[in-house]
């Protein structure tokens, strides 16, 4: 494999999958048959879903896990802990909160033994560069998130690696701040001032994959897959609002939202549809939305990267809500578009108690979990179900964070439709409402 | 002593462990009591007659008071040290090994339960044994007492806390190549710094009790007397000086306040960076000593060199870089190694069980058993009278302190020293008055069990009752809620987690007083209640060591059934259901 390594090739990932072991069955699979080249001079996004692997594929190149199959090469050395000459900033920053911000930056260059007065000019270089001046013996409680991120690049930045991973870097900050730092890193990058030869970065923002990438690697979910590969050769700095920059994040957003297929992880026995993962959006969030999409401008049609602007929302966020929507039979998502049925149509009419039969209805009879705890309630004499019963049987198809999230999800909407009652502490599902 | 209650002792509730005692329980309980039976029939061999022991003799002399003081204080500190050294080996290694976890911490578990005077029985006889004839076999001994008064609390919160550990910071100092030993002083240590300074000080406080018990014991006819506050006691209860034992309460009082001011609150002060919070807040804990410290050029420049040299320490790079991949995911663990281990568990567990009941039933029936589990029923009927007593009295103080925020600043550490105050000082008081009017032995020593324990319960309750939010308190206002109701329905379901903490601490204060307050004496005058602790006590000072492992070995079980059946299920509720905020 050797052979094949060229000189500016960093990285070269092969065929790498990751599966987690379940409780039953076959494992899950997360990540599946991913190769990527890493050039010097790049920066590359890998852009997706929650839950496509993406994170699993950075934390793998980081040398924090390993795959289940196939082979990670970093500089022609296969990857089994952190290479050196790879370093991280994390979506949450991960500073050490009892040390200043000086400290934060020398800790890596300590661990690599680096002698006391080079780390302090070191570390001095990266915090000037980064703008951080000035505030070199503050605590990281003391600063704003926008600038504890400065930190984590600074951090990231002193022990000059020549790929730096970034998991979703910017998507715990505000919109304003976000867009600041993206700028301020996009100008040190095209000014060459940043000691680094490449970057890889996680997002699930199309827009900045699209504003900072130089090749995007689209994923698809379940399991995580790479679904399309784009070039984008605008040159920086990017202007969001010129029109090739909008049709590409368009077209994104079309392809991200082309087959709507519903997150199945498998189909058993146990009959079709049970293996449905559900999140955990509240019947006010749907109902919202509904009421948004029937109201003007867009009366039961909209375009998503529009609609998640004027919402505020994130592109993953609205994806999750319109899918829900989709299976719940009230909406309609094709082409980047969210159409509503008759049915989300009517919904909007509704009073409060209509609205819950409707909503009680489209459950039992397009959510198979539901539709099959209301059977098991009907057929007991009891009228009462553990809800051990259920989880074991999704945890035959998904993971255990999955078919917790999707049985709350289940409690909360059959509570809304009055389907059924849960009792939270001896985790009982009956039919008996409390009058 | 604190500025501010931090209000989670991390000792209680393992995250997801069964209430139930459970196969890994038994198989500690079964090593601990093996292990006790092994020292005292090593000591038994060796039978080197204990009573040669030249320890310079006490003085009821007030002017020797702060040399006692001092001395006391020393082996407390002494202990702390140990408890310090013990506690980064043992959670270290349960938390970074698997196999090591299955046992170790069900053994922790258990080892919090063992009554601490109990233990001075076996280790008297143990390091007198070391050291034949010398005050230092003595000295070891009671600093060993006050060590597992202290120990176990501090391990289990540095453990949970080393499993607790962030995933990104996990992460972070992986990626930047720390190694194991950076690793754990860079990143495991300061995130456990808050956890650990209030266990230690919660020890240090309970300590305080131990040391006073164990600076004058006699086991069979050997008796100990340490120079110390404890052994002044000692002499002046046998003398029947009370005002020596007015005295030695001074004393007593004088030196937690400055361990107090000089010790602990610079120690809390500093610590506040350790918090991990990513936000401001609002109050920090302020130390007149650390500010002066901070402030003085000269004080800082001697500590210079000192920090450096812990910094070069903590920087040596030992163990593994950037350990590979996390153990879970990496391989699965090997099943035969598993099975050797769990082999070598059994069989020690077994060989344990078998020399422990070869041993007791070598001298004790099935009579013997009976008496000793009935004994320790009365003590239970005792621990749960008192702490509903103490509780009927002091949730409705707290409350009503709690609620005013200017008086519970004020009140507040007042309640922690008395919660650090040695109460076995104050026994001598409560004797006097029930040899004087001849009140009945098995009602009136009773409070003595709860004398020092029950200002947990106050404590607590005055911290849940401050941090009550007051918009919640308002609603209870604006809806008129009052009396019985807005009790019910509005402040214990409030303080209900606050109130648990304090009453779990108190009880198992409470156990352990038992041994020192079922029996008392002033002069020559014997008082003897009927109960586990008094059985103990005397089996202790007749020498009679088989009844005194069987005596705790039925504490052990009674205390862990109590704190699984009672305690936990509680703990766990208020967490869950009544948890504030």
């Amino acid at each position: 494999m050797l052979d094949t390594v060229s000189q500016t090739d960093l990285l070269d990932i092969r065929g790498v999958s990751r599966s987690f072991p379940k409780g039953s069955g076959e494992d899950l699979v997360v990540l599946q048959d991913v190769d990527l080249k890493l050039r010097t001079g790049e920066i590359v996004g890998l852009l997706g879903r929650s839950g496509s692997g993406k994170s699993t594929l950075l934390r793998i190149i980081a040398g924090l896990t390993s795959p289940s199959t196939g082979t990670a090469h970093y500089r022609g050395a296969p990857i089994d802990g952190p290479p050196d000459g790879i370093s991280m900033v994390f979506q949450s920053f991960a500073l050490f909160p009892w040390l200043t911000v000086l400290q934060n930056v020398e800790l890596g260059l300590e661990a690599l033994g680096v002698e006391r007065t080079e780390r302090r000019t070191r570390a001095l270089a990266a915090i000037d560069l980064i703008g951080l001046d000035g505030y070199e013996s503050a605590y990281p409680k003391e600063l704003s998130g926008g600038m504890r991120q400065r930190v984590g690049f600074a951090r990231a930045l002193v022990v000059h690696p020549d790929l730096m991973l970034m998991d979703e870097p910017f998507s715990a900050l505000d919109v304003l701040t976000a867009e600041t730092l993206r700028t301020d890193l996009v100008e040190l990058w095209i000014e060459r001032r940043l000691p680094i030869k490449s970057v890889l970065m996680v997002t699930h923002n199309i827009e900045e994959a699209v504003l900072m990438c130089d090749r995007i690697l689209v994923f698809s979910s379940n399991p995580g897959r790479v679904a399309a590969e784009i070039k984008v050769d605008f040159p920086h700095p990017r202007n969001r609002l010129d029109p090739a920059f909008r049709q590409l994040v368009d077209s994104i957003y079309a392809r991200m939202t082309q087959r709507p297929e519903p997150k199945i992880a498998a189909e058993g026995a146990a009959g079709p549809g049970i293996g449905l993962v559900l999140n955990a959006l509240s019947s006010n969030l749907l109902a919202g939305l509904i009421e948004t999409l029937a109201g003007g401008p867009y009366h039961g049609r909209a375009d998503l990267p529009v609609l998640a602007e004027s919402l505020q929302m994130e592109a993953d966020e609205l994806f999750h809500l319109a899918e829900t929507l989709q299976l719940l039979r009230f909406a309609q998502v094709s082409e980047g578009d969210i159409v509503l049925t008759d049915a989300g149509r009517r919904f909007a009419d509704l009073d409060t108690d209509d609205r819950k039969k409707l909503f009680a209805d489209h459950l039992v009879n397009y959510v198979p979990l539901v539709g099959l705890i209301r059977r098991v309630l009907d057929e007991r004499p009891s009228h009462t179900a553990p809800a051990a019963r259920f989880r074991n049987e999704l945890e035959d198809y998904m993971s255990e964070d999955y078919a917790d999230e999707t049985l709350k999800t289940v409690v909360s909407w059959g509570r809304y439709a009055e389907l059924f009652a849960y009792d939270e502490q001896s985790e009982l599902f009956s039919l008996e409402n409390p009058h | 002593m604190g500025v501010r209650v931090p209000i989670q002792t991390n000792q209680f509730l393992p995250i997801g462990r069964r209430f139930l005692p459970n196969i890994w329980d038994c198989a500690a309980l079964l090593l601990i009591v093996g292990v006790m039976v092994l020292i005292v029939h090593g000591g038994e061999q060796i039978s080197v007659p204990l009573s040669a022991l030249n320890s310079p003799p006490v003085s009821l002399d007030p002017a020797n008071l702060p040399e006692y003081a001092l001395r006391t204080t020393l082996r407390m500190l002494t202990a702390m040290a140990c408890s310090l050294v013990f506690t980064f080996a043992y959670a270290a290694l349960a938390a970074k090994s698997r196999r090591a976890e299955m046992v170790l911490i069900p053994l922790l578990d258990i080892l919090q339960s063992v009554p601490i005077l109990g233990f001075l029985t076996f280790t008297v006889v143990f390091f007198l044994n070391l050291f034949p004839g010398r005050v230092l076999g003595a000295e070891l001994a009671c600093v060993f007492a006050i060590f597992t008064s202290q120990a176990w609390n501090m391990t289990f919160s540095l453990y949970q806390s080393m499993r607790n550990v962030p995933k990104d910071l996990n992460e972070a100092s992986r990626s930047f190549h720390l190694g194991g030993w950076q690793r754990f002083w860079r990143l495991d240590v300061p995130f456990a710094m808050p956890g650990l300074i209030w266990n230690a000080m919660i020890s240090m406080s309970g300590g305080w009790f131990f040391v006073v018990a164990s600076e004058a014991i006699t086991v069979g006819n050997t008796t100990i007397t340490l120079p110390g506050i404890g052994s002044y006691v000692a002499l002046g209860i046998q003398q029947r000086d009370l005002a020596a034992i007015g005295y030695a309460i001074l004393a007593m009082l004088l030196v937690i306040i400055a361990y107090d001011q000089l010790l602990f609150r610079p120690i809390v002060a500093w610590a506040d960076k350790f918090r991990f919070e990513q936000t401001a807040s609002g109050t920090e804990p302020t130390s007149w000593v650390l500010d002066l410290f901070r402030r003085t050029r000269v004080l800082r420049s001697l500590s210079g060199p000192f920090g450096a040299l812990l910094r070069s320490l903590s920087n040596l790079r030992l163990g593994r870089r950037g350990i590979a991949i996390a153990r879970s995911a990496a391989r699965p663990p090997s099943r035969v190694a598993d099975a050797v281990w769990l082999a070598v568990v059994i069989v020690g567990c077994c060989y344990a069980g078998f020399i422990a009941l070869r041993y007791l039933s070598a001298t004790l029936g099935f009579a013997d058993l009976l008496s000793a589990v009935g004994q320790g029923l009365i003590t239970l009927t005792r621990v749960v009278v008192l702490i509903a007593l103490a509780s009927l009295i002091w949730v409705p103080v707290g409350v009503w302190i709690g609620l005013r925020p200017k008086l519970a600043e004020r009140v507040q550490p007042v309640v922690q020293f008395l919660a650090a105050f040695p109460a076995n000082l104050a026994f001598p008081v409560f004797v006097v008055a029930i040899v004087r009017y001849g009140l009945n032995v098995d009602v009136f020593l009773s409070p003595l069990m709860i004398l020092g324990t029950q200002w947990y319960i106050l404590f607590n309750v005055i911290a849940g009752a401050s941090a009550f939010p007051s918009d919640l308190r308002e609603v209870a206002g604006s809806f008129h809620v009052r009396g019985w109701r807005w009790w019910i329905k509005v402040v214990l379901p409030g303080i209900f987690p606050y109130y648990i903490t304090g009453a779990v601490t108190a009880s198992g204060g409470s156990w352990n007083a038992s041994i020192v307050a079922e029996v008392a004496s002033w002069g020559d005058t014997q008082l003897r209640a009927n109960g586990l602790g008094a059985y103990i006590a005397t089996a202790t000072s007749d020498g009679d060591f088989p009844r005194v492992v069987l005596g705790i070995a039925v504490m052990c079980i009674l205390v862990t059934l109590f704190n699984r059946l009672l305690w936990r299920p509680l703990y766990a509720f208020g967490e869950r259901r009544l948890r504030l905020g």
